[in-house]
């Protein structure tokens, strides 16, 4: 933890010449482990034994269960899954079959154990899935759940990242788990860039829209229900950018009006019930507020030079963080939600500053930043304190920070690999994990259920 | 024709065979027989010709076929350019304009004409000075407006190259123009649609202020969404920064 966490650079607004930096990496991890969750240096082991098959049809899913819910385990950032090839040879498929010491011992060390077994006919796949606390055996399972459903590798999916979730949500005291969350983004693999939804681990990746023209920004609703993104549509005789709604419920577009002008960026407020975007319907491209089916659009910004790129404070839904280059560069600003006391975000530094993106607690503000001779990197600020850290250095062009509704991960688009590809990271930079691989992919937004 | 004059001919010819052999072919000493009186000489036939052309009308260059048939004629004429010639028999001709050929035949019986004539059809005129077309003149004339690097002020070679513009435009007032703002990939996605949007704006208000009509200026934004270059140099970047004229009718 603490080495990944070296990785990071750190910034500060105000310079503490005084301290050394091994004090000023001291003071800061309290504040960004405290706004990750990612403070724990003790993170309880958790091992998965392997899912017993009731019969050798049952094989390849009691794999693939076991081996999903591992690596979702593994994602999470707050708990430790030791190596199985360390685990003791019999692995318990009922509770009255758990040896606890087996597994408390070295090299395992495991303080918690999940087991159970998976049969399966033509029709139907039954998986029982517990989580036991070895170090207390006399006590009642931490979970237990029977799950059953279609015999296919979809649901079986599902079903671990249920099982998943569950167990991080005991284990954290209630933070919500994301491997049954998705991950929305932008690709063009086949020729047009459209639409995509991929589960939050890169499975299950399909296309939503085919419009067959340019489509960005993608923007999950708060209740996941919809996604409102960035499209090239007709208004009167003139194709242009303007603002679609996708309804995931229907599978089709929900009908939003079509404005004058360069309509880009949608953002919805935290309660789901209004939509703030870019437009220059009136001349210069301005924030404007308005319902979610694009009624009585307002005016939020009035200044020279171009404002983009909204986000909506999630938590107090107080406070917009924006684009604008009304300075001459684009920098980002803060300002209330009804448009007034605008501020700009100083910092240390010149370049440009891109794609504002609120952790899920509001406290934390992710960003791009490229700095003077240098590429596009992701950083977090501390929006009380404006401190800051640098979560990528040196690997290619890093855009488009959005927070998983954990508050632990962050997805983001790099060229690290070559190609802009999407990829995953714990909120300190480290376990960075490549999502897409296929064309050329970009502008994830994390579902925030 | 009257055949009659040339049956009474040919009886007589045979009648005067006749006399011959009766006179010389026996070895019997002839015997001297009352003189008969001559056979009428018969009137000599007059000539007939035929004169056809094939094709009767050529292309400058090309050349057309005369054949002729006659019967009684001792001497054939073409004329022009042609002649003596056959009794029957066929020629190639490449007259350089259209002519009109005649054969006239002569023999004992008088003579006869006949004639046929050889269309030249006039080569194509060259075709005009071609006009070149509207959408070739906007091309050629229409300049659109580069940008410094995140800039969305007109620079002074955008100016000029924008009054020209406007001079063309105000020429052709029913033309009616998009100008599409354009970027280059080094800002995001979202930062170039907001720029690009500026620098049409700009275009047009410019070109407004120049006495081209708002209302035939339509703009769009595409950002860094439709670059003209794709490699990452200046040069090319440069390329993409700009406010694009396209013809919307």
């Amino acid at each position: 933890m603490s080495g990944a966490f070296n990785r990071c650079r750190l910034i500060f607004l105000c310079a503490f010449f005084s301290l050394t930096a091994q004090a000023a990496l001291a003071q800061s991890e309290g504040w960004f482990r405290a706004g990750t969750g990612l403070g724990d240096t003790n993170k309880p082991r958790v091992a998965i034994a392997d899912f017993a098959p009731r019969a050798d049809s049952a094989k390849p899913h009691s794999s693939l269960f076991t081996q999903v819910v591992r690596d979702d385990l593994q994602f999470s950032g707050i708990l430790e899954v030791p190596s199985p090839s360390f685990y003791p040879p019999e692995a318990p498929s009922v509770p009255a079959e758990l040896k606890p010491a087996m597994w408390i011992d070295p090299p395992t060390n495991a303080n918690f154990l999940g087991f159970g077994n998976v049969s399966e006919s033509a029709a139907e796949v039954t998986i029982e899935a517990w989580l036991y606390d070895v170090r207390d055996p006399a006590s009642q399972a931490v979970v237990g759940k029977v799950y059953r459903g279609a015999p296919t590798d979809l649901q079986v999916r599902k079903f671990a990242h249920q099982f998943a979730d569950e167990i991080i949500s005991k284990l954290s005291g209630g933070l919500p788990g994301i491997a049954s969350t998705q991950i929305a983004f932008v690709s063009s693999r086949n020729g047009f860039k459209e639409i995509w939804v991929m589960d939050y681990d890169g499975s299950n990746q399909r296309q939503l829209t085919s419009l067959k023209s340019i489509s960005l920004t993608p923007r999950w609703s708060p209740d996941a229900s919809r996604i409102a993104f960035t499209c090239f549509a007709p208004s009167s005789g003139l194709t242009s950018a303007q603002i679609c709604m996708y309804s995931m419920d229907t599978g089709k577009l929900v009908s939003f009006p079509r404005f004058r002008g360069t309509n880009i960026t949608p953002a919805w407020s935290p309660d789901g019930t209004q939509i703030i975007f870019s437009s220059s319907m009136q001349g210069n491209p301005e924030l404007y507020v308005s319902d979610i089916n694009g009624g009585r659009p307002k005016r939020l910004t009035n200044v020279n030079g171009a404002s983009m790129s909204p986000s909506w404070n999630p938590k107090t839904g107080q406070t917009v963080a924006f684009v604008s280059d009304r300075g001459g560069t684009p920098q980002l600003y803060l300002m209330n939600s009804d448009g007034t006391s605008a501020t700009k975000l100083d910092l240390p530094d010149k370049g440009y500053v891109i794609d504002p993106a609120w952790a899920p607690n509001g406290q934390l503000l992710a960003f791009s930043w490229r700095r003077p001779n240098d590429n596009y990197d992701i950083y977090i600020m501390d929006a009380a304190t404006r401190q800051l850290v640098e979560l990528t250095r040196d690997q290619g062009r890093n855009e488009r920070p959005s927070w998983a509704p954990d508050g632990r991960h962050l997805v983001f688009e790099s060229t690290r690999g070559g190609t802009r590809q999407i990829w995953t990271m714990l909120a300190d930079g480290s376990q960075p994990h490549q999502l897409t691989t296929g064309g050329h992919n970009e502008s994830p937004n994390w579902s925030t259920r | 024709m009257n055949l009659a004059p040339r049956l009474l001919y040919r009886t007589g010819l045979i009648a005067a065979s006749a006399v011959v052999v009766l006179a010389f072919g026996c070895k019997h000493p002839p015997k001297a027989l009352p003189p008969q009186p001559p056979a009428p000489a018969p009137a000599p036939a007059r000539p007939t010709v035929t004169l056809q052309a094939s094709p009767t009308s050529i292309n400058k260059g090309d050349s057309s076929t005369l054949s002729w048939n006659s019967t009684d004629a001792t001497q054939l004429t073409i004329e022009p350019e042609v002649g003596a010639v056959t009794a029957q028999g066929s020629t190639k001709v490449s007259p350089s304009e259209s002519s009109t050929y005649k054969i006239t035949a002569s023999g004992p019986g008088g003579s006869a004409s006949a004639t046929a004539t050889v269309t030249v059809n006039a080569p194509a005129p060259p075709p005009p000075p071609r006009q070149p077309s509207l959408d070739e003149l906007f091309l050629k004339e229409v300049r659109d407006a580069y940008f410094d690097y995140d800039k969305a002020e007109l620079r002074p070679d955008a100016r000029a190259a924008l009054s020209k513009t406007a001079d063309f435009l105000k020429n052709y007032p029913q033309l009616r123009v998009t100008i599409e703002g354009h970027c280059d990939e080094r800002g995001s996605t979202e930062y170039n649609l907001g720029l690009g949007d500026r620098r049409a704006t700009a275009v047009k208000q410019f070109m407004v202020s120049l006495g081209v009509s708002a209302d035939r200026l339509s703009t769009v934004s595409f950002g860094k969404e439709k670059p003209f270059c794709m490699e990452s140099n200046e040069s090319c970047w440069q390329q993409n920064r700009r406010g694009h004229f396209v013809k919307s009718n």
